[in-house]
């Protein structure tokens, strides 16, 4: 992992003092609001319904066991318990006081964590691949990459005031686990014929009001150009794009309104000036932080655990959950073990302080002290040995973090919506409760098979709903919450927005519908290995709209 | 009818105003404006609170009468009032159980 050299330990400390002096003189009326709450949003604290909200950077998903400790330690001392895992793979609590941040600020800082850069017009945290490192498909490690441009990025002086926030995502594979497609810039790594590290780079992809999927500006962007061509980029759309709306101000926009053949040719040109010099990416520095990366020292293990088949002939919840929640690991032997956040019944992406302590415990014994959180609201255990899956999920069932449900219908995203946030219009996760009680049984979870089913609370679409194979907008109709249907949705290498099906549902029917459009796959599927995203492609959209509407 | 909300500075909290301009913790206390006059004098009142840094963000919802209870017109101000409706141990709900305990 990353450790901060002294560099970064000064800017977090003399961040963490100076936001200490705003919060006094917020507090002794020397600031006021306005003049305040900027500030507070570069340190990552709203304001929402109940109380202030914390948002946490995770930079690309990755911490540890101490990490997560202190995360379970804030959720216990300064909050309600709990923390909320995001779609950015960020950690937000829901109850701090704002006398009390600055104290949790130094708290995290004593952690190699911070707060900076988790709202405001900036380049945010860096999101990868929660397998990265780890699984058996990929290039090379993303985070190496994420973390360069976290350096790059991190109060960047000429990007600090961008006309909007930017969003960075980067994946190691041809499977793209990151969603790639739906960032400001997404970037692939991949291999030239020579087989020499680089990206397939896509901009100006995103959600929110106006869904985009990224425009490929580079087949083969060369791994040492990746500073001086992402400068390019945040010089052009830093130039060019709009500041007169912020509906129209982020980067998908401009995209779309000067077309992608100019805009490559004004990236391009930007670039031309920018490379050869010292954003050049010193082959040491990769390297060096290359070593921050470098795996574990993993045991030459047997490609199948005896142990495990065994466990698993004999425990068929063992048998179900190795099923769905372990990944192929590059080291034989070895596993990536998803830990579901996505109880039945329960609020995705939560986590007890209770539960994080007993993750971090797991990760120190059994996961070299590695841990990820995924951008679909769940952990993951990057490197656990075949052999000690048994161990691993009798803790998980212990407290209940065992769910065997990862990929499938009741591991869905959903935001915090109106039950927590300012900018929401209805709920969210009441609706993924209800769906994910509909859904519970296991047999049928399992013949349903790889679904996303994505939810979010208002047009900004935290809970990716534009790209969920079944997406769901809650939306304000005269006061009363109504859920719209997106399908065939996707954020995968064949990423796609999903068709708005029809009239919305009020919330006693959403779920209702929901199992409509599931029943109406599973009745017209060619096969169980058809999955539903393949189905929809196949079918289109009528067989669902007379499913739902009537013929 | 409108009654005065706002969040308090320190920890964020939601408060309505009081009769006395003071800030209450529970809706129930809240003071209910049914004419230009009151509401006149309750803007006073929230620009002094958020003056004096005690609540920031003040302003004026409406209300209605549900089963002979007043109640926030808006979901999202009945969720303001209440806590989060997905967990009945959080928030207002919560601490109103606490109270009565």
């Amino acid at each position: 992992m990353y450790r901060y050299d002294e560099f970064d330990r000064d800017f977090v400390n003399q961040r963490v003092a100076q936001f200490e002096d705003q919060v006094r003189r917020r507090m002794s009326g020397e600031l006021t609001e306005d003049e305040f709450k900027p500030l507070r949003l570069m340190n990552g604290l709203y304001l929402q319904l109940h109380a202030y909200m914390l948002r946490v950077a995770i930079p690309y998903g990755t911490l540890n066991a101490t990490q997560m400790r202190k995360l379970a330690h804030i959720a216990r001392t300064y909050d309600r318990g709990y923390g909320h895992f995001t779609t950015r793979q960020n950690v937000q609590f829901n109850w701090p006081k704002l006398s009390d941040t600055p104290q949790i600020l130094r708290e995290l800082a004593d952690v190699e964590m911070h707060a900076i850069q988790t709202s405001g017009n900036c380049i945010r945290n860096v999101t990868s691949d929660q397998f990265a490192g780890a699984a058996s498909d990929e290039f090379a490690d993303p985070r190496v990459y994420a973390e360069i441009l976290r350096q790059w990025s991190s109060l960047h002086p000429e990007f600090l005031f961008l006309p909007r926030k930017f969003k960075i995502a980067i994946t190691g594979a041809e499977q793209d686990r990151a969603a790639v497609q739906v960032h400001d810039i997404g970037l692939q790594l991949t291999r030239n014929e020579n087989g020499d590290i680089g990206f397939v780079v896509y901009v100006g992809g995103g959600l929110g009001r106006t869904p985009m999927v990224g425009r490929k500006v580079r087949d083969f962007l060369p791994e040492n150009d990746l500073l001086a061509y992402s400068e390019a980029i945040l010089r052009v759309y830093n130039r060019y794009g709009r500041r007169d709306n912020k509906y129209k101000a982020r980067i998908k926009i401009l995209v779309h309104e000067t077309g992608l053949e100019e805009l490559k040719q004004d990236i391009e040109t930007e670039f031309e000036a920018t490379k050869n010099g010292i954003l050049d990416l010193p082959n040491e520095e990769v390297v060096r932080i290359n070593e921050y990366f470098a795996p574990p020292s993993f045991e030459a293990l047997p490609k199948i655990s005896t142990e495990l088949e065994a466990a698993k002939r004999n425990d068929r919840d063992l048998a179900l959950f190795s099923s769905r929640n372990l990944h192929a690991h590059k080291a034989e032997g070895y596993t990536s073990v998803t830990i579901s956040l996505k109880p039945i019944g329960g609020a995705p992406g939560d986590a007890t302080a209770d539960q994080m302590d007993v993750i971090a415990d797991l990760a120190e014994r059994f996961g070299h002290d590695e841990l990820r959180v995924t951008h679909e609201q769940n952990l993951v255990l990057p490197h656990v040995k075949l052999q000690d899956v048994p161990t691993v999920f009798k803790i998980l069932k212990a407290n209940d973090l065992a769910d065997s449900n990862a990929g499938l219908i009741t591991d869905m995203i959903a935001c915090p919506g109106l039950d927590y946030c300012a900018l929401a219009n209805a709920r969210s996760i009441p609706i993924a409760q209800e769906i994910s009680k509909r859904f519970e049984e296991v047999k049928r979870q399992n013949e349903i098979g790889d679904l996303k089913l994505k939810i979010s609370g208002c047009i900004n679409a935290c809970g990716h709903h534009h790209v969920g194979h079944i997406g769901i907008l809650g939306v304000d109709r005269k006061g009363e919450e109504l859920y719209q249907i997106t399908l065939g949705g996707s954020a995968d290498q064949n990423t796609s927005i999903g068709k708005i099906i029809g009239r919305g549902f009020p919330e006693a029917e959403i779920t209702d519908a929901v199992e409509t459009v599931v029943d109406t796959y599973l009745a017209n599927r060619l096969d169980e290995e058809e999955s539903f995203i393949d189905a929809y492609r196949r079918l289109g959209d009528q067989p669902f709209k007379d499913a739902l509407y009537g013929a | 009818m409108k009654t005065i909300t706002a969040n308090r500075l320190v920890d964020g909290d939601v408060v309505w105003l009081g009769h006395n301009g003071e800030w209450v913790e529970y809706i129930e206390a809240a003071w209910i404006l049914n004419n230009d006059e009151d509401m006149t004098k309750a803007l006073d009142f929230a620009k002094a609170g958020e003056d004096k840094q005690y609540v920031l963000g003040t302003y004026a919802i409406d209300l209605e009468l549900q089963d002979g209870h007043l109640r926030p017109k808006s979901l999202k101000e009945r969720i303001r009032a209440q806590g989060p409706t997905t967990r009945l141990d959080l928030g207002k709900q919560a601490e109103r159980h606490l109270r009565s305990a």
